[in-house]
């Protein structure tokens, strides 16, 4: 473990975290996952259900929220709740260059139960794309 | 077509058992670009107090998918699929995945509504050991857009 509980203070901001993702991560992802959606590869099944163009998996998204927090903890292990909403798709053109998501977490609350909260924001294309995002964390005294 | 209200409260019988290997969480790890060592490496993770690699907490969602399949293609529901995007997702972890796990998951319809001409149907996923060990709860809440009846509330 990198933080220890006694360490930790409320307002304290966790490192943050920018990973580019292109359309190639998204094919990795869906063989990955078992989420073979084609929103998440297919441009003209993506235009014809109304979107502006391929999509990340949400969960995709989630799961680098996830690594916001493991990274500063530590151990991924110590994640004991993990909330998020998907306000906005991040669209992943294929240009040669993707789409970069940016995340960022502060410490919002310490539980009575010793456990810490943190409060992530996710951005891409200048947007929030996850909306109340949060994650509960057990670390050691 | 509005979903099915009488889902609610539904139950599905457990999935048959995931075993969780070594080399699936590896590579897992590495389509979130994790380069935790606790998810490659057996003696790291054991040196942090884990029986064996742990996977990326949102590995959970392999688990939950599978067995929302049983919900989300019954044809009574109505749920067409092809209008399906994520609204919400949560876990409540009991303990890491690890590798070695002999996973069974069971599915409860929480909730059904409609808002907005959408639909929103709640599927909470109760993954566990095949012994009983409860392992991570993962609620889901899936958006079908624009399948609501016009001007109904919920």
């Amino acid at each position: 473990m990198k933080v220890r509980a006694s360490e930790v203070a409320k307002g304290d901001e966790l490192p943050p975290l920018e990973v580019t993702l292109t359309r190639q991560d998204l094919v990795r992802y869906a063989g990955a996952s078992g989420d073979f959606n084609p929103i998440h590869w297919n441009e003209r099944f993506a235009a014809e259900v109304g979107l502006p163009d391929v999509i990340a998996h949400g969960m995709l998204t989630m799961a680098l929220s996830g690594r916001l927090v493991a990274d500063w903890t530590g151990d991924p292990g110590a994640i004991v709740d993990h909330s998020v909403r998907f306000t906005r798709p991040v669209v992943v053109p294929d240009d040669g260059t993707g789409a970069v998501v940016e995340l960022s977490g502060k410490v919002s609350a310490i539980n009575e139960d010793g456990t810490v909260k943190v409060a992530i924001t996710a951005r891409s294309g200048g947007q929030g794309v996850l909306g109340g995002a949060t994650a509960t964390v057990r670390l050691p005294e | 077509m509005p979903l099915d209200q009488a889902f609610i409260g539904r139950e599905y019988p457990p999935t048959e058992p995931y075993e969780v290997g070594r080399e699936k969480i590896r590579e897992f790890a590495e389509a979130i670009q994790d380069d935790s060592p606790l998810h490659r490496d057996p003696e790291a993770a054991k040196a942090a107090g884990h029986p064996d690699v742990i996977a990326p907490p949102t590995f959970a969602i392999i688990l939950s998918m599978r067995a929302h399949d049983a919900v989300v293609a019954d044809p009574a529901l109505g749920l067409d699929f092809s209008r399906v995007v994520h609204g919400n997702q949560r876990f409540t972890h009991h303990r890491p995945i690890r590798a070695g796990d002999r996973l069974r998951t069971a599915v409860v319809v929480d909730d059904i509504k409609a808002r907005a001409g959408n639909d929103f149907l709640t599927v909470r996923a109760e993954i566990g050991t095949e012994d009983g060990e409860p392992v991570c709860t993962a609620i889901s809440t899936l958006v079908a857009r624009g399948t609501a009846e016009e001007g109904e509330q919920a």
